[in-house]
Formats: C-alpha cells, sequence, structure tokens
C-alpha cells in the first residue's frame, strides 16, 4: 500500500521471510503455518488489486468518518508554553497538534485496522472472525464491521479486563458478538490472544482472526500497518497544507503500537522528523510496568520476535499499566527494529503522569482522551517545553476516553 | 541405529508425555519407564502455552507456580538418563525458553543431560535458524510436526533436517480435545509414509488404550499426553502408581496392536 521506497529507505520492511532485521517472522504451531502462507498470498494479491483499495478507501470515508481532523490546540500549547516560562525558557514551547483519530467510528483508530483485516477475509471466503481484546477498543471494533458484513464474531477477553471495560463488552454484546471472558494467566490481553490462538487452530478451515495490532506472525505486522498508515498519510498530507511544512516530533503512545506505526510509518524517510513512541510505565520501571522495549529483551512470543516482558529463563511477565490497552509484555517488531536502527526514539509514562496528560486535555482543549494517547500527552508535556515556539509536535490522539472515566474516577478517589 | 530410532524397530512404539515439575517428576518418569513406555516426552512448562488445551495449560501453571526453572528440567533430564541409560528422552516445548540463552547454550545443554530429541511448537521449518541448526550440531535430534494442513507442497520442507521421528498432529486442534477419526488418521498416515524414511508417531487425542491399539495398527508410534498429565493433575505427589497403570495398559495395547 506504499509507493516503493529507495533501497536505503526505512519504509521497505519486513523482508520476504517477514522479518524486519532480526525481529517478527513466523512463530506458529505447524497447524497454523499453511494459513499464515495463504493470508499472505492473499494479501500480497489485494495490495496490487485497484478494486480493494476502492472498497476500503470507500469505507473510511463514509463508514469509519475519515480523514480525521488535524488539530492544533491553543490552549495546551499556551500552558505548555507556560511552563516554558516557569522553567526559565521563555523562547520554548512547541506547537501542539493533534490526529483526531478518536472521532472516528467507534472511538479508536482500531477501526481502521478491522476494515481492512474483514475485507481480507472476505476475499479469503472464511465465514467466522475471531479477535482478541484488552481495552475492549479492538473487540468493539470488530465486532463492528463484523455487525456491517454480517459475519459472526467471537471476541476473546481476559476476565480481568471484562470486569475492568465493562461499557465496551456491553457494546460488543450489542453488536452481536459473543465475548468469551479468558481465566487463564493473569486473565488480560495476553492471555485472551493465546485463547484466540487456541480457537484459530481448531477452526482454520472457515475462521479469519483479525489480529489488532502491529503484532503476531508475518504477514499480520505488515498489513496492520498498512492499514494503519491512513493516519500518517492524512496527517501528512494534512500539516503540508496547513502550515506548507513537516512537524517536527511525532508522539504516539504503544501498547503493540498499531496507532504509533500508522501515524509514523509515512514519515519514516522524512530526516527531518523526529518521532517519539510512548510505552506505559506503569508503576514505574523499577516496578510493575509494561514498557517492552524499557525493560524487555528480544524473544518470542504470539508468532513473532520482538522486545519481550520476561524473566531470566524465557518466561512471559505479566504487563502492568492503568490503561488496559497498552498492559500487554510485547510490542510490535517493526517498532523493536526501528528502536535498534536509531530511527524512533522510545520513552515512557507512568500511570499517574498518564491521569495527569488526560487531565490537561480535558481541561485544556475540551477533548476526554483515552487513557491510551493521556500516555502520549504526558510525554509532550515534559517536552514541549524545552522545544522552540516554532516547533512543532503531532500527537496521535487515538482514542477516545468515554470508556474510561469510571477507571479514572476510580484512581481520582471519586465515587460515581 | 540413536536411542531414538531404535525405539521404533521392534514394532509400534508408545511415546508419553507429562510436563516436567509436575507432580513428583522422577517417580512419574520412572513410572512411564516400568509401564513399558518407549520414548518419553518431558514438558517444558511455559507462561503462555498457546497450542495447549486445559490440561496441559494447567500441568504448565502448576509446575511454574512451583519454581520449576530451566535448570531443573535439565536436572531433571541428566537424573533420568543415569538412571535409564537406554530410554530415549524428548524434550517438548515452546521457542522462549529454549532460544533465550542462545540456541548453542540450549543444545549444549541437551547434549550434556543426555537429550535425544527437541519437539518446540512454534518454530516451523520457515524458522528453522532459530534453533534447528544448533541441535543438529549438538547432535540432538529436531522433531517435527505435521499436521491434517500440511499438504503435499509443504511435507518436505517439514521433513528436512528433521530426524529422530515425525510427529503427525491427527487433529487441527489443541492437545488433549477431540480425537480424529480413525479413517483419516490411517489416510494421513499412508500419505506421510511415503514420503518419510523416518518413523511417524500420532498424537492429539488419544486417552485409552483401545484407541492407542488402533492407531498403532497403523502407525509407528502413538503418543498419548494429557490423559497422563490429567492423572497428575488429580493424585499430585502420589500419581506415579496411577500413571504406571495408564501407561502399562497402553503399552500393552500399542505393542500387541499388530
Amino acid at each position: 500500500m506504499t509507493a516503493n521506497p529507495p533501497a536505503n529507505s526505512f519504509r521497505n520492511q519486513p523482508d520476504e521471510r517477514g522479518h524486519f532485521g532480526q525481529f517478527g517472522g513466523r512463530y506458529v504451531a505447524e497447524t497454523l503455518m499453511p494459513l499464515i502462507l495463504d493470508l499472505e498470498r492473499e494479501y500480497t494479491a489485494a495490495k496490487v488489486d485497484p478494486a480493494f483499495h476502492a472498497e476500503f478507501d470507500d469505507l473510511l470515508e463514509h463508514y469509519v468518518g475519515r480523514p480525521s481532523p488535524l488539530y492544533f490546540a491553543p490552549r495546551i500549547t499556551e500552558e505548555l508554553r507556560s511552563l516554558a516560562v516557569s522553567q526559565g525558557k521563555p523562547e520554548c514551547g512547541a506547537q501542539v497538534w493533534f490526529k483526531r483519530d478518536e472521532l472516528n467510528h467507534t472511538g479508536a483508530h482500531k477501526i481502521n485496522n478491522c476494515v481492512g483485516q474483514i475485507l481480507l477475509a472476505m476475499r479469503m471466503g472464511k465465514t467466522r472472525i475471531i479477535a482478541e481484546t484488552g481495552a475492549g477498543q479492538h473487540g468493539v471494533a470488530t465486532a463492528t464491521v463484523c455487525a456491517r458484513f454480517g459475519l459472526p464474531c467471537v471476541i476473546f477477553m481476559g476476565a480481568t479486563d471484562v470486569a475492568r471495560q465493562a461499557p465496551n463488552v456491553f457494546r460488543m454484546k450489542l453488536l452481536g458478538a459473543e465475548v468469551r471472558p479468558v481465566t487463564a494467566g493473569a486473565a488480560t490481553l495476553k492471555d485472551a490472544m493465546n485463547e484466540a490462538l487456541r480457537d484459530w487452530v481448531a477452526n482454520v478451515h472457515d475462521t479469519f482472526y483479525i489480529i489488532g495490532t502491529a503484532a503476531g506472525p508475518h504477514p499480520y505486522p505488515e498489513l496492520v500497518r498498512d492499514f494503519q498508515s491512513v493516519i500518517g498519510k492524512e496527517a501528512r498530507a494534512q500539516m503540508l497544507a496547513r502550515t506548507g511544512r513537516l512537524p517536527d516530533l511525532l508522539v504516539a503512545a504503544i501498547g503493540g503500537g498499531s496507532n504509533a506505526i500508522g501515524l509514523f510509518h509515512p514519515f519514516l524517510d522524512d530526516a527531518s522528523v523526529r518521532m517519539l513512541g510512548v510505552e506505559a510505565a506503569g508503576h514505574g520501571l523499577d516496578k510493575e510496568h509494561a514498557a517492552s522495549l524499557a525493560g524487555g529483551r528480544p524473544g518470542i512470543l504470539h508468532g513473532n520476535k520482538t522486545y519481550l516482558l520476561q524473566d531470566s529463563d524465557g518466561q512471559i511477565t505479566e504487563g502492568h499499566s492503568i490503561s488496559a490497552g497498552l498492559d500487554y509484555p510485547g510490542i510490535g517488531p517493526e517498532h523493536a527494529w526501528l528502536r535498534d536502527v536509531g530511527r524512533v526514539d522510545y520513552t515512557s509514562v507512568t500511570d499517574t503522569e498518564a491521569l495527569e496528560g488526560f487531565q490537561l486535555l480535558c481541561r485544556t482543549e475540551g477533548i476526554i482522551p483515552a487513557l491510551e494517547p493521556s500516555h502520549a500527552i504526558a510525554a509532550v508535556a515534559r517536552i514541549a517545553p524545552t522545544m522552540p515556539k516554532d516547533s512543532i509536535v503531532l500527537v496521535n490522539l487515538c482514542g477516545r476516553g468515554d470508556k474510561d472515566i469510571f477507571s479514572v474516577a476510580e484512581h481520582l478517589g471519586v465515587e460515581l | 541405529m540413536t536411542r531414538l530410532s531404535s525405539a521404533f524397530v521392534k514394532g509400534p512404539a508408545l511415546v508419553t508425555f507429562v510436563t516436567g515439575g509436575d507432580g513428583p517428576t522422577a517417580d512419574i518418569l520412572d513410572a512411564l519407564v516400568a509401564g513399558g513406555a518407549d520414548v518419553i516426552e518431558l514438558g517444558m512448562p511455559f507462561t503462555d502455552p498457546m497450542a495447549d488445551g486445559p490440561a496441559i495449560q494447567q500441568a504448565n501453571l502448576r509446575s511454574l507456580g512451583a519454581g520449576t526453572t530451566t535448570a531443573d528440567i535439565f536436572a531433571m533430564a541428566a537424573a533420568f538418563r543415569a538412571r535409564h541409560p537406554e530410554v530415549p528422552l524428548v524434550l517438548m516445548g515452546y521457542a522462549n525458553p529454549m532460544i533465550t540463552r542462545g540456541p548453542e547454550w540450549f543444545a549444549d545443554q541437551c547434549r550434556q543431560a543426555g537429550v535425544d530429541g527437541v519437539i518446540c511448537v512454534d518454530i516451523p521449518p520457515e524458522e528453522d535458524p532459530e534453533l534447528g541448526p544448533a541441535l543438529r550440531a549438538a547432535g540432538v535430534s529436531l522433531i517435527r510436526l505435521a499436521t491434517p494442513t500440511t499438504d503435499a507442497a509443504r511435507l518436505p520442507a517439514v521433513l528436512e533436517g528433521s530426524s529422530g521421528f515425525l510427529y503427525y498432529v491427527s487433529v487441527a486442534g489443541i492437545t488433549g480435545m477431540q480425537q480424529a477419526a480413525q479413517t483419516s488418521i490411517e489416510e494421513a498416515v499412508t500419505r506421510l509414509k511415503a514420503s518419510a524414511t523416518i518413523p511417524v508417531a500420532v498424537g492429539f487425542g488419544v486417552r485409552t488404550p483401545e484407541q492407542a491399539a488402533a492407531i498403532a495398527k497403523v502407525a509407528d508410534g502413538v503418543v498419548v499426553g494429557s490423559a497422563l498429565v490429567d492423572l497428575v493433575g488429580e493424585h499430585g505427589a502420589n500419581a506415579a502408581g496411577p500413571v504406571l497403570e495408564l501407561t502399562r495398559a497402553l503399552a500393552n495395547a500399542v505393542h500387541s496392536a499388530r
């Protein structure tokens, strides 16, 4: 879905075996391998099929509501400039802009990918859809496209997440999906993914697995990235049209990393554009967290090689974040590669900082963000005051916060 | 002739699986041998056993909950080798614990502990460089899985670089659930044996001596795992007795099938 990049490009990954440098690949049970190869063939054909693109684009425009706006946020910009003044840097305070993917149908970027994958599923003649979900956003997006196309849908969700994301569970059920709580392990996203893989391996003949992030076995990291790249392609064109220049810094939150790679990828060969991925530091990097790059090392899980939170024996440890969408112990393999080659910087933000970012955006811009992009906002609050006033920071506002108001209230000690 | 290949020469072999560190492993392994198992598969516990059904998932959790480490698994293997110099021993598990200190480290530990072969669920032939070369260099067999979805075009890639035996997963699914129809097993084994120069063992969903005997009429080996693991789950510290009893019944059925 991308124009031919030059040979020395950062945009020509993965290789023909699905590897991003040493990361990625196809580490799946033999039962799934032929299916993965089928999917790769079908996606390769779809990529060059104008009819596939036309249908994808049409659905994104008329069903999802794209393009999403590019918004200059004046009051958060001013607030962070005041902060710069108080830090003795009156010449600093970057302009803060948001890519408004929280305005998409279903309230997050997840729907972009689901539209693309369900079109692939139908091309392959699959008649049943499964998906995993953490916060429930990907589950809702999957249930949505299944309702739209009339396909039965089973969503695997950790029992812990079922409890803390009740509104999204109800949404999925309204949309006709069956929600299966998973009680194994810590009963969160990783366990939901295990259970989805178990279902898939037993139903390979008719079932398509819509993976929600840019991870899993090849070709998922590539195709999820390509479907989400609509974010960065739009943002790049919008920014050029509005300001005549490219942004100086892109910022996005990272769990698996699909919203971040979707924003970053179209800019990777723009040397002047710096990029920052923000992992969830949970209670702190020295305590429980979900920052796979900061606190993990390379390993194999869920079909790909990437940075994982694990012990010295390679046992996977549980991620923790206030955001159910970020508490996954791995990260998409392209991010692992981009970090190792040095093209993208990565940082992390604690639960407490994310809650501050959440409230900052509510108060200054009248936008209630999801807890996931609240991590990106918190990182911007740290960095924008150190950048010159004429610089531009573009943040992916990848989800809205309606789903999170109950858990935020709880953390702030407010009884609803 | 290796320990592993000689297990299949005198007729159909019984291959038994238990999870290391779940229950009194040394006693359980001795019970498998005493009961007549021809090949022992020792499961390496993993936090995320995504190809396994509830029985083996629970066994993994019990083992890790009891604090089992990779060093413990190799200690169990080495002690088994000392007690049973002639019985082939295979480690079965998932990629991450096997590669986490480097494949050469893992292969060398296998060699030192007297492990004959390794089954890694989530390294297909496409990702062989991750583990295969290190095992082959250490003289440890890489035992690959073939499944109902492994078509004729893929089979040569599956067989390439594998040795010991070919493990035919008779159902597309997870361990310990339903059993495949006998006719589909017979067709698959015939097809696999036409290409494979190594023995073909059939597993997944085999629980009873009757099922094992039917499969042993056509296959070189029958793998039983979840039924034994269930006994360990039920009887815990006292599992060796019931394991011996079931293994003896399975072994008699398999060995007298032809």
